[in-house]
């Protein structure tokens, strides 16, 4: 079996000196979909940006390809993030391929040379199918294709590991349903490992191979499936989820993840 | 018109204020910091005062104070207990207080500082020129080595921040370059006017490009033009070349404005 892509035991982190996390622990194999989902102050976002080295470890530990997180490593190479915040100004002065190009720096300087950079811009940028677009202004992009942008940002800065915060936020259900289908056929592709945070419960258990809900602390992982319809997901939401097995089988139907897993929930202690 | 000594340096020192503020500009438009602009420049009247009455350079003195403000509002907005655009309007009211009540306790200080105050290019010596020159060259070269992650910092900082560019450094760093340009534009167009060159000729150039590269070549362009219009401006009908420096960029910008606005409309 490979070695996880990502790797997470008791992290434990705090923001503003509160601690959002409690010993959280989850992996991630290659070229798996792991869904992050908890209510609202949940600690999900700290969790990617625990992963991004950007929040320090209370406790804890975490792995990237095999890589010890923490100390002077910031961040671990090859791994590219999507926020959850479409930010780009309306006149920003640089074009499609400028923005999708910054994903290259590292730091204060370029990962590689001018040449391979652009070869590097112009890959990231036919695989998510806005290649025609690379000289437009940035800012004048619909918010679909902004977040496509960013997404070729992301695989810019990283085609091994992407992290994504609430991916799908302001798009309607056909882009939300297209943003997947790409997702899935850059797993294909590329062997990409994604970890996506979401509030949209249903659309995130209809793409991903696992789930793991926290609420400050983990409360359960697995299949989505069964995670949605375990007790420890009423426990950290506080409300019933039996509603959403229609749903879930519905996004399935639209071209979601296939439906037969290995393996079940488990609950916190039971191993990742 | 140049064949004076003392109408060269004006001319070199009015390009330098012209080349600096419409590169740095860029940055300041578009990171909308003009209102920090402002207070930097402002702020530096109180070094300045300091100098004219500790005899030591107004200059230097000028830019340590507009850089120890840049500096404070930096560290006082990072801290989350009140916002930028306050803590510019605490630091720098306070600065020029200073300057006030130190000129005003020396008789005879007011006429230094109105040089300072209105810019008084035609008296600039070769010391100071120099002095100027190496600034500007400091500041186009922080701006070239820093440029692309200053640009990606101003797209989105949070997704810099996240691919390790020191977010809060080149913030702080964009500060201190204004500071180093409030010094260059001082005795050209004045402390009340340094901050038009650098949001004048970048606001006019964002008018008519969306591209970083001729953004910054117009805005350089645009903001040598001014100065060295003003500078002839002054020598032909007797106005103060600062003061004609920006009545030419403003109406640069006028003019873009009603053009660029007729055709979106």
């Amino acid at each position: 079996m490979s070695a996880p892509v990502v790797e997470a035991r008791g992290v434990c982190a705090a923001r503003d000196g509160r601690r959002v996390l409690e010993d959280v622990s989850f992996s991630l194999a290659p070229g798996g979909l792991l869904g992050v989902v908890g209510p609202n102050g949940a600690g999900k976002t700290t969790l990617l940006r625990v992963l991004l080295g950007l929040v320090p470890l209370e406790a804890g530990e975490v792995r990237i390809f095999g890589e010890r997180l923490g100390g002077a490593a910031r961040r671990a190479g090859g791994v590219g993030y999507l926020p959850q915040r479409l930010a780009i100004p309306p006149r920003f002065p640089a074009t499609v391929a400028d923005a999708v190009g910054f994903g290259r720096l590292s730091g204060m300087r370029r990962a590689g040379s001018r040449s391979a950079n652009a070869l590097r811009v112009a890959a990231s940028l036919e695989r998510v199918g806005i290649a025609p677009l690379a000289e437009r202004p940035v800012g004048a992009l619909s918010g679909g294709e902004q977040r496509r942008a960013l997404l070729a940002q992301a695989l810019c800065a990283g085609e091994r590991l992407l992290l994504l915060d609430e991916p799908t936020t302001g798009l309607d259900l056909p882009a939300e349903q297209e943003f997947y289908a790409l997702l899935r056929r850059l797993k294909e592709e590329l062997g990409v490992s994604v970890i996506a945070v979401s509030h949209d419960l249903v659309a995130l258990a209809g793409q991903a191979d696992a789930l793991i809900c926290i609420n400050r602390r983990m409360h359960v992982h697995g299949r989505p499936d069964e995670v949605i319809h375990s007790h420890a997901m009423r426990e950290a939401y506080g409300c019933e989820f039996d509603f959403l097995a229609g749903e879930l089988a519905h996004h399935e139907g639209l071209g979601g993840r296939p439906s037969e897993r290995a393996g079940g929930a488990r609950g916190p202690g039971e191993g990742a | 018109m140049f064949e004076f000594a003392f109408m060269q340096r004006a001319l070199g020192a009015a390009l330098l204020i012209g080349l600096v503020g419409g590169v740095l500009g860029f940055f300041v438009v578009l990171r909308r910091l003009a209102f920090l602009g402002v207070g930097i420049s402002h702020a530096a009247l109180g070094g300045v005062a300091i100098g004219v009455l500790l005899g030591v350079s107004p200059l230097v003195c000028g830019g340590a104070a507009g850089l120890a403000v840049a500096l404070l509002v930096a560290r006082s907005s990072q801290s989350g207990l009140i916002a930028e655009d306050t803590a510019i309007g605490v630091f720098f009211s306070g600065t020029l207080a200073l300057g006030i009540a130190l000129a005003s306790a020396r008789p005879g200080a007011q006429q230094d500082l109105f040089g300072y105050l209105f810019g008084n290019v035609l008296a600039i010596a070769p010391a100071e020129l120099a002095l100027l020159a190496l600034l500007a060259l400091g500041v186009l070269a922080a701006l070239a080595f820093c440029f692309e992650p200053l640009l990606f910092a101003s797209f989105d900082p949070e997704i810099a921040d996240a691919y390790g560019v020191p977010v809060a450094g080149l913030h702080a760093l964009l500060l201190a370059l204004i500071a180093a340009t409030a010094v260059i534009g001082m005795r050209v167009v004045g402390v009340l006017l340094v901050e038009a060159m650098l949001v004048i000729p970048a606001a006019t150039a964002a008018l008519w490009s969306l591209h970083y590269r001729s953004q910054l070549g117009l805005a350089a362009a645009l903001g040598v033009a001014s100065t060295a219009g003003g500078l002839v401006l002054g020598y032909h009908f007797d106005v103060a070349p600062g003061a004609g420096a920006v009545l030419l960029a403003c109406a640069a910008f006028a003019l873009s404005f009603a053009v660029r606005g007729r055709r979106r409309a």
